[in-house]
């Protein structure tokens, strides 16, 4: 580990907060942020 | 080949550990003790849960109809809530707190933590089925705005997930020391990578929660006006699925311990398998779509893309699981000695050993129905024809039921002897218990299946709707039956489980000194069966077959699913 | 026995039947997201991405206009109403009941806008020839399904969503002819 050479995706499987971090960010952006944003972003009702 | 020798010196206290007198493996005294507090709870709210799904099981059943509506709701809430949430964490928590100091060697982080994560959930548990009971809380564990339940309902599931969130802190909190104490050497054993998945996959859950649950507190306490029912599901949502998730990172994990623990199967390729566990850290969350694809609010873009995990990435990792662990199974077997043909070494595994009978049915179940069925109805368009029907309990029966619960009892039968330590009562029972468990739910969730595909609602008390003229076939009664008469035998599978576990653990004979009474593994014949070379570490030409059938009952579900879908009216 | 500890040189790629598995998983993870976009080009059953933000006593007033502008006759209490083809038409679910019942003719779209008053429903659509269609309907949303009855008969609406003490006994009606 720390060393130069090795591999990032190596260098992640050994950092459980950098996997915490992704975990939390990328679904809270692609589902929560973006789901609540077209909920709460929705036009009023023309009822024709 | 002793992990053992991986280990450097631990970093408990004198006194406070214990090295296994089965696997030699250490055991940390304060894990030991809230390992077996919350396994204790586990298996009273799974013995809760239990009692609620015979009742509504029989309900279900046309012919027995059971309980009157009232009652049929507050069981059905009751049953979500022991099985699917209390029964599930409590027993993770156990888990994780035996993955990160047995596994690594290390004493647990903290004890004050782990009494006041446990007293906060065995208070926020209590809460909530009190609620639940006094008919104070008749809104399905969904508890969909605006029905309306009493603020202690909520509360309780808060306090529950504070509790729950402190336990995954306190697994955090243990890796970091053994790691700073170095009890270890080299990289995460894999068992313990996928605790860090579920344990990850855990905070987000529970973060989700908080952003739902604490304003509809406020607003059963009558201090917010109202709570957007859209806004709601999103968020809810990204508790009730995501908490799903931890199931599935925890149950792979438990596979993979398990079969370690019993044939000694080593992972095929551990870049592998860990790039699998990453791929659900990063995009399985996405799935809480799955819920909302027939909703208004959200737009199309965003179901497709996140019922999708990402263009189905999160699927590919459990494909991944799906190949490698039947596959280190399979290599472990032969180089044991069993070579003949593509199966030869499925028909020599240990099948009266529960242990591994449950995790490999577990594991069959869990992929050809939970895994198949899950995936195509949660496809944007199947959800029309899917969405609230009897098929959604079908497919979570297959992942929670026949996968989670099916292979957290086969641990079980390890848990007992080795963290308890007592040796089982019954044994003769509990090697057919898996079959019986199995065997009964196979069946709910065949007459879940075939009563939904004929659009049968779930949580409905009477398809004979009160009397109005919609009719009932009678082949759909009979698919109403089966889910009845299977619950009966599942239910039956449970409590022997249960009482058995019940006897062991309080009445049982202490092992303490001695290795526990085996379970029964697999004999080494490889002295007469040849040689074993390098190349054939990666040769599953059994586990290739599976997998192929696997596939090819996806693509034929699949694709009848698009094809009755093409059957109804159009829509856009 | 192995607790799974890697060695030393663990972090490799993986071999050349693990590569082809992986492989295929992912052409068939491609087929199943593509599906999606496809049948929205190709297929004639989508769900409706059109929705809006509604307060339920303006949609309930305009199922109130909707039914007295079109209203063709009762069955027991409830209103038959006959909307226009390609015309919008209302259904209202709330108090356990679907209202007003709907006769559409076969083979027309009408643009149907479906919420609730009160909690949160499911629209259940069931029928003969093994109809079953469902969508999520929300207080406070107008969900509209531009929709095309392609069978004839008699459809029974069902709730499917958890609605209260009686949610069973919820129910309407739809009727479709030739
Ligand atoms: C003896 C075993 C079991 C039987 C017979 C059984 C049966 C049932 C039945 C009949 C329903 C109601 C379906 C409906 O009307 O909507 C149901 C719902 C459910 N079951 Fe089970 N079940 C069993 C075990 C479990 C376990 C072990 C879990 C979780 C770990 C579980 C989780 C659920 C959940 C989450 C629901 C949905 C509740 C809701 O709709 O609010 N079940 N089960
Ligand atoms: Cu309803």
């Amino acid at each position: 580990m720390g060393n130069e050479n090795t591999h990032w995706l190596e260098r992640l499987m050994e950092n459980p907060w950098m996997l915490l971090i992704l975990g939390i960010v990328v679904p809270t952006i692609s589902y929560t942020v973006w789901g609540v944003y077209d909920v709460l972003s929705l036009p009023v009702a023309p009822l024709p | 080949m002793s992990s053992i020798a991986g280990f450097l010196k631990g970093n408990f206290l004198p006194g406070q550990s214990r090295s296994c007198d089965t696997t030699g493996l250490p055991v940390c005294n304060t894990a030991s003790l809230y390992i077996r507090l919350n396994a204790v709870i586990a298996v009273v709210s799974l013995l809760i849960g239990a009692i609620a799904a015979i009742l509504i099981a029989l309900t279900r059943w046309p012919a027995v109809h059971l309980l009157p509506a009232e009652w049929f709701y507050r069981f059905l809430t009751v049953h979500g809530f022991n099985m699917l949430i209390f029964w599930i964490i409590f027993l993770e928590i156990g888990i994780l707190y035996f993955v990160a100091t047995t596994l690594l060697n290390s004493r647990l982080f903290s004890k004050a933590i782990a009494a006041i994560s446990f007293a906060l959930m065995l208070i926020g548990m209590i809460m909530v089925n009190a609620m639940i009971f006094t008919g104070q809380a008749d809104v399905l564990f969904t508890s969909y705005v605006p029905l309306m339940a009493h603020p202690l309902f909520y509360l309780g599931i808060i306090l529950f997930a504070v509790g729950a969130l402190l336990g995954v802190a306190n697994f955090f909190l243990t890796i970091h020391i053994a790691r700073r104490d170095k009890t270890y050497e080299g990289p995460f054993p894999l068992v313990v990578f996928g605790a860090i998945t579920a344990a990850v996959i855990a905070v987000v859950t529970i973060l989700h929660g908080a952003v739902v649950l604490i304003p509809t507190l406020l607003w059963s306490a009558g201090l917010l006006e109202t709570i957007d029912p859209g806004f709601y599901r999103v968020v809810w949502w990204g508790l009730g699925h995501m908490s799903q998730q931890i199931n599935v990172a925890a149950m792979i994990s438990v596979w993979y311990f398990m079969f370690s623990l019993i044939v000694g199967a080593k992972p095929l390729n551990h870049a592998v398998c860990r790039g699998a566990f990453i791929l659900y850290i990063l995009f399985i969350n996405l799935a809480s779509a799955h819920h909302l694809l027939v909703d208004p609010g959200v737009s199309t873009e965003w179901k497709i893309w996140n019922t999708s995990y990402a263009m189905y990435l999160a699927v590919l990792a459990s494909m991944l699981h799906g190949f490698t662990v039947p596959g280190a199974l399979e290599v472990a077997m032969r180089k044991k000695g069993y070579r003949q043909g593509l199966f030869g070494w499925l028909a020599a595994a240990p099948w009266s050993n529960p242990g591994f009978s449950g995790v490999f049915m577990a594991m069959v179940m869990f992929g050809f129905i939970g895994g198949i069925t899950g995936v195509t109805i949660g496809t944007e368009q199947i959800s029309i024809i899917t969405h609230n029907t009897l098929k959604l309990p079908a497919h979570f029966h297959g992942t929670v039921v026949a996968g989670t619960t099916l292979t957290f009892m086969a641990l079980a039968y390890y848990v007992v002897p080795l963290i308890f330590q007592k040796d089982w009562y019954a044994k003769g029972l509990l090697r057919l218990q898996p079959y019986i468990f199995a065997i009964g739910i196979f069946t709910v969730i065949i007459g879940m299946q075939f009563a939904g595909s004929a659009g049968i609602p779930r949580r409905h008390w009477d398809i004979s709707f009160a009397g109005t003229p919609i009719p009932i076939t009678p082949m759909e009664s009979g698919w109403l039956a089966l889910v009845g008469i299977g619950g009966v035998i599942a239910f039956l599978g449970l409590l022997i489980f249960l009482l058995a576990t019940v006897a062991t653990v309080f009445f049982g004979r202490s092992n303490k000194g001695r290795p526990m009474e085996d379970w029964g593994g697999v004999k080494d014949i490889s002295a007469g069966a040849g040689t074993w070379t390098k190349e054939d570490d990666h040769k599953t030409p059994g586990t290739w077959a599976l997998v192929m059938i696997l596939l090819t009952c996806f693509v034929v579900y699949f694709f009848a699913n698009w094809k009755a879908l093409a059957d109804v009216w159009w829509v856009h | 026995m192995s607790f799974m500890i890697p060695e030393k040189d663990w972090f490799k790629a993986p071999d050349k039947g693990e590569k082809s598995w992986i492989a295929i998983g992912f052409i068939w993870c491609l087929v199943l997201f593509f599906s999606m976009p496809i049948w929205h080009i190709y297929g004639k059953q989508n769900s409706s991405s059109e929705s809006y933000r509604v307060k339920p006593e303006d949609f309930s007033a305009r199922v109130m206009k909707f039914v007295e502008t079109n209203s063709i006759g009762k069955d027991g209490n409830t209103p038959i109403v006959q909307p226009k083809p390609g015309g919008h038409a209302y259904v209202m679910g709330g108090g356990y009941i679907w209202y007003p019942i709907l006769k559409l003719k076969k083979g027309n779209e009408y643009i149907l806008h479906i919420s609730s008053t009160d909690y949160q429903h499911g629209f259940s659509l069931q029928g003969e020839a093994g109809i079953n269609m469902n969508f999520q309907i929300l207080p406070g949303y107008d969900h509209v399904l531009k929709i095309t009855p392609t069978t004839s008969g008699t459809f029974n609406i069902v709730c499917n969503e958890f609605c209260g003490a009686r949610h069973h006994v919820m129910t309407g009606k739809i009727l479709v002819e030739d």
